[in-house]
């Protein structure tokens, strides 16, 4: 029989992928890899808008869901121009080797 | 259901609509233009662009409509910062000038994204839903990602880019993260149905409510660049173009400001009491440590940065009274803030020279001596920010002192008080080496051209004219914080 997952179930996913993205961002030293954190908070962030609209039978989070994946997409084509800007002028893209101003 | 738009409402949002249409231009400019043919139509296109969107903007002031089915609001807190954030394009255009050209920067792009970082902050401004207020956000931000970068060979700039794009889409997460909670617990995203939900009593208070907003919080602190989410600040501000950084740190902090209080003032006003001892640690401690860190620099373009941080702290003490009808004194504060700010980092401009910025409090010495006017209107824009009168800064932090007094956080005023103490000392210091000390080395010509003049000919005056006659802004101010009561 089937049975519909709880809302509550779908948040402490959500928290457990937000947290793992969070450490993520905190501790990786590539830049790339910080960027990947990231988008996995967006995924949390976008599985609680897919979650909650479910149970309040509203259509705003599915619609919040759209705007947050277009934002990570442009956020992805923005970064990732930034990081080719860093490794021509580093030749890596370890963000701890940006570190002329400090203070 | 079919989803209706009336086509009035494409009348209210002519400023967004011409600001869209001047930037694309820009860019449609830069891809046609012939080779060694002039600039011209393409640096106008910001000072145009702005001009129009303002006169249009200035049309739907006491308009008080909602359009687009509530995704979008015309009121005079809109207006206000609207208008703020577009003289702010008109004065960072008219410094630009000269120093992109300096510094061989891409100017098509420059331009037209100047318009639409401008574009993202006034829609953030006016809005009552979280949907356009992070759309708002984000185009703003993007913006600045690159235009931080645009300094192509820089190593600095690169830098400055990264750290602002790392730490700002993190921040993003934070505040979404906050906004989806929120939507969790209310299913709502429009702030006054949440503010009408929250006032009936049949709301309950849940841990995951409250988790929001704190994440909300701490989104919008990380934008304003508020202690303890300040780190990228001065890194980012030392390496952006300096346009960059008076354009970062008047326009992006109005924006986020002017964001922050319509959520917290509209939606979660009845909680902010419980929130009054974070917010009370948030701006002691941004007041604090910006002041204390701006100390011990010796760049003055840095020690601007840590004071822009230091100037949010004071912001957030009228934040902290939490007094609805007290709000207008942050509006009045980021008013005279932005003039001050982008008049000091014109000065730090025109004093640079290509390859060399001359940033270091040592290129200072003696300027009086040899340029008296450029370092009395530096003296001016340092004096205000220490809040010296007559000056605009002046009447900014007494304003938000007197707030904190009468809200009774007694404590708190004697802490801002203290604070612009210390701050006195190094704006003052910035002073002196340029009155009492010898030059130490020559660092030339400086490098004024008509754009650059007018901009601190129009901060001047602003800021003589806010510190003497402050009440025809102030009252303005009242009225657009209105919305609140």
């Amino acid at each position: 029989m089937l049975q519909e997952i709880p809302t509550s179930y779908c948040y402490l996913l959500s928290a457990i992928v937000f947290i793992i993205g969070a450490v993520g961002a905190i501790t990786r030293k590539n830049a790339i890899v910080i960027f990947m954190s990231i988008e996995l908070m967006l995924n949390s962030v976008n599985l609680v808008f897919i979650s909650s609209g479910n149970a309040f039978a509203s259509m705003d989070g599915s619609i919040f869901v759209f705007f947050v994946m277009t934002v990570a997409a442009v956020e992805a084509a923005v970064g990732l121009a930034i990081f080719v800007m860093l490794f021509r002028m580093k030749g890596t893209v370890n963000a701890d080797e940006a570190s002329l101003m400090k203070g | 259901m079919v989803v209706q738009i009336p086509e009035m409402d494409f009348g209210w949002i002519v400023p967004e609509i011409a600001m869209t249409v001047f930037a694309a231009v820009a860019l449609l400019l830069t891809l046609f233009r012939k080779k060694n043919s002039t600039w011209l139509f393409v640096e106008a296109m910001p000072l145009v662009g702005a001009i129009v969107a303002l006169y249009f903007t200035f049309q739907t002031w006491n308009g008080n409509i909602d359009i687009f089915n509530n995704l979008y609001t015309i009121d005079n807190f809109g207006v206000f910062f609207k208008g703020l954030s577009l003289v702010i394009l008109i004065l960072v255009t008219l410094l630009s000038y000269r120093y992109i050209d300096r510094e061989d920067m891409a100017r098509g792009e420059y331009y037209s994204l100047l318009m639409f970082g401008t574009l993202g902050m006034m829609i953030m401004v006016s809005s009552n839903n979280f949907i356009t207020i992070f759309i708002g956000l984000e185009v703003m931000s993007i913006s600045i990602y690159i235009l931080a970068g645009l300094m192509g060979g820089n190593a600095k700039s690169v830098e400055a880019s990264l750290k602002y794009f790392l730490l700002g889409a993190f921040a993003t997460a934070f505040l979404l993260y906050g906004i989806a909670l929120i939507y969790g617990t209310t299913g709502m995203l429009d702030i006054r149905e949440i503010a009408g939900y929250v006032n009936s009593g049949n709301f309950m208070v849940t841990p995951t409510f409250m988790a929001g907003l704190a994440l909300l919080i701490v989104g919008f602190g990380f934008k304003t660049a508020s202690v303890p989410f300040h780190m990228w600040t001065p890194d980012v501000y030392e390496g952006a173009p300096t346009s960059i950084t008076a354009y970062m740190a008047t326009g992006v902090k109005a924006a986020a400001f002017a964001a922050f209080l319509r959520v917290l003032f509209t939606a979660f006003h009845p909680f902010l009491s419980g929130w009054t001892y974070m917010l009370w640690i948030l701006a002691v401690a941004t007041m604090t440590l910006g002041n204390i860190t701006a100390l011990k620099q010796d760049d003055v373009k840095r020690m601007l940065a840590y004071s822009s941080i230091a100037h949010a702290g004071y912001i957030l003490i009228a934040l902290t009274v939490g007094d609805r009808t007290l709000s207008s004194t942050v509006l009045y504060y980021l008013l005279v803030y932005s003039f001050m700010t982008i008049g000091a980092f014109a000065v730090v401009i025109i004093l640079g020279r290509q390859g060399s910025p001359n940033t270091g409090i040592e290129s200072y010495a003696g300027l009086a001596g040899r340029h008296p006017v450029i370092a009395a209107v530096m003296a001016v824009f340092l004096f205000s920010m220490a809040g010296i009168p007559p000056l605009a800064g002046f009447m900014g932090k007494f304003y938000v002192l007197t707030d904190a007094i009468r809200g009774g956080y007694y404590w708190l005023a004697i802490i801002g008080v203290l604070n612009s103490v210390v701050a006195a000392y190094y704006y003052l210091r910035v002073v002196m080496y340029m009155y009492f000390k010898e030059p130490e080395a020559e660092i030339g010509a400086p490098d004024v051209s008509i754009g650059s003049t007018l901009a601190i000919a129009i901060s001047v005056v602003v800021v003589f004219y806010l510190g003497i006659f402050p009440r025809l802004f102030l009252m303005i101010a009242h009225t657009s914080s209105a919305i609140f009561m």
